[in-house]
């Protein structure tokens, strides 16, 4: 399968990353090259296996559930801290609802 | 003897007989930071200040009586660990300025057991990579160099290639790592040291910034198999704060390193054997089968048929998880935010990750954005993880058999700066050996064994059964004891 130049736009544009369009030539490169290498996974016979969807290692207890309560909070100071732009104890964006 | 020249096993030792201070002992690596650093760029950030009065701290605890096992040790953090305070990039400039105001939950550990931190050790952006060069603070020097050509810059591998040369080249007693693919491996390989990736589960994930979170595990890097066996028993241990943490007990795996391999069955599987090794990576391999033979264990031939699918299978894996766990850095709550004077939410989002991520990091999220897609999932996504339920079953079966495997760590000795770059695909081949035990989940040791034509260190791997690192320690030891690894990189401090 072979992406198109409409594709990866789509693809670029649902990731939130600004694709230039001089770029676009080159990455459509990039991702068919490593695409066209995954291919190969069809060949293999998967027939009733169940999917492995985590890291831990068949036969490993499962992980555990715990009680549903607030074990953290009331933290907005370091939780704000980083933020680029803030206005009180909010983070701030440029203007969402017009 | 320079305090540099330490094992952190033998700076214990000293600390405790009183031959030395964490004071003096801090000071030395602090110091050869500073010369070598400028060459190396192991570390993004320096934290000597706070490593000597750490060092005082710790001087002080043990005229107390009080002292833990790392006490006044000396490491460096790789800059995937959040440090309370203390700048995290993850080398990428997303994280700009980026100071978290919480401590991951393995460094919590080794500063609970008396650990100094030197400062964060440089990495390939996001932990992805092979060679140290994505990162957005310069690529990192290997301490080591060629003997034919000793001017050629040679990469220290990836992604943690500033712990692995701050800890070959002297600068660190020890390192920590994460290893989502071989990234501790492949580096101890690459720099001539000993690095563990310990079992899925082993040590928390809390507070490392998440590549691919099914794989991700964190692991030290040491001079010695038994340096890392020490670190780790501090890193390990069951986290709430990490939901696949594993409860169990957390071993003394140095012990672990003196056990006998006699009687011990250690698998070669046929399919490691690929066309293009070079020789002296065939010919270490088939000693490292005789040195463990000569130490009493059976070699025994096995197969793990779905080798050769494990690289495809991690390349949609880990992009897919590393999709989703960086829609995070969207400009708003932390790091990096690049808009323009009318920007919308949308363009503020898209501008600040296409200015913030590097070309392998946004390549790697287009890519798990497309095989999570609508339409392709079945297809890319579940596919790869029935394969990965393949592979895993490869080892399971293997274990009726053998209680470790031997194979190379790596498909070659360290390249030089600008080799295998002008094909993606070329530089993900590094993993071929190291990516399945991320896939499986299980404990993988890289231990180096001996040098290539060059006179550049090669490295062999131990991969064992779920939370069975002491045998893995065990075997490792015994490969070390008898490859007697004594080169020393030329760029060293003390050199």
């Amino acid at each position: 399968m072979s992406l198109d130049t409409a594709t990866v736009r789509r693809v670029a544009a649902l990731a939130r990353i600004r694709l230039e369009e001089e770029e676009v030539a080159r990455v459509q490169g990039e991702l068919n090259g490593i695409l066209g290498w995954i291919e190969q996974l069809q060949a293999v016979n998967t027939d009733g296996v169940e999917p492995m969807a985590g890291g831990t290692p068949e036969g490993i207890a499962a992980m555990p559930m715990r009680e549903d309560v607030v074990t953290d909070g009331g933290q907005a100071e370091a939780v704000l801290a980083n933020a680029p732009d803030r206005e009180g104890e909010y983070f701030g964006v440029p203007k969402v609802v017009e | 003897m320079h305090p540099t020249e330490f094992t952190l096993a033998g700076a214990v030792a000293a600390l405790e007989e009183g031959v030395i201070s964490s004071e003096e002992l801090t000071r030395a690596h602090v110091e050869a930071v500073e010369a070598l650093n400028p060459r190396l760029n192991a570390f993004i950030t320096v934290t000597s200040e706070q490593a000597m009065a750490a060092a005082k701290a710790s001087d002080a605890k043990r005229q107390r009586g009080d002292a833990g096992p790392l006490e006044g040790i000396p490491i460096a953090i790789k800059d995937l660990f959040c440090t309370e305070g203390v700048q995290t990039t993850a080398a990428s400039k997303i994280l700009g300025g980026f100071i978290p105001p919480y401590e991951s939950t393995v460094t919590s550990r080794l500063k609970r057991d008396g650990a100094v931190f030197l400062g964060k050790a440089n990495l390939d952006e996001f932990a992805m990579g092979s060679s140290n060069l994505t990162s957005a603070y310069g690529g990192v020097a290997n301490p080591w160099s060629r003997r034919n050509d000793p001017d050629v810059r040679l990469v220290p591998g990836g992604s943690s290639g500033g712990s692995a040369a701050a800890v070959a080249a002297r600068m660190a007693l020890g390192a920590t790592g994460t290893d989502t693919g071989g990234s501790i491996r492949q580096p101890a390989a690459f720099c001539g040291i000993a690095g563990i990736k310990p079992t899925y589960g082993r040590c928390s994930r809390f507070g490392i910034v998440a590549f691919a979170s099914s794989l991700d595990q964190a692991g030290p890097f040491g001079r010695t198999v038994e340096d890392c066996a020490i670190l780790l028993r501090s890193m390990a241990g069951h986290d709430p704060k990490d939901s696949t943490s594993a409860d169990r007990p957390v071993p003394d795996f140095a012990k672990a390193c003196g056990r006998s391999v006699k009687g011990l069955r250690i698998g070669v599987p046929k399919e490691y054997r690929l066309d293009g090794t070079p020789p002296e990576i065939e010919k270490l391999w088939r000693q490292g089968l005789d040195w463990l033979r000569e130490a009493g264990a059976e070699i025994v031939d096995i197969s793990l048929p779905h080798t050769k699918y494990a690289l495809p299978t991690y390349y949609i894996v880990a992009p897919a998880e590393a999709s989703s766990n960086l829609a995070r850095y969207d400009g708003v709550r932390f790091g990096l935010r690049v808009a323009e004077q009318n920007s919308d939410l949308r363009d503020l989002y898209e501008r600040t990750r296409a200015a913030g991520f590097g070309q392998e990091v946004r390549r790697r999220i287009m890519i798990g954005t497309y095989v999570l897609s609508a339409g392709y999932y079945d297809a890319y996504y579940l596919k790869a993880q029935k394969v990965r339920a393949l592979i895993a079953r490869d080892f399971r079966e293997a274990w009726g058999k053998v209680d470790a495997i031997l194979t190379p760590a790596t498909p070659s000795a360290a390249f030089a700066e600008g080799e295998n770059t002008d094909d993606p695909i070329k530089m993900y081949l590094n993993d071929v050996f190291t990516v399945t035990a991320n896939l499986a989940g299980l404990p993988g040791l890289s231990v180096p064994a001996g040098l290539d034509p060059q006179g550049l260190p090669l490295g062999l791997q131990v991969i064992g059964r779920p939370f069975d690192e002491e045998t893995v320690f065990a075997v490792g030891a015994a490969i070390e004891r008898a490859a007697d690894f004594r080169a020393v990189p030329s760029m060293r401090a003390g050199a």
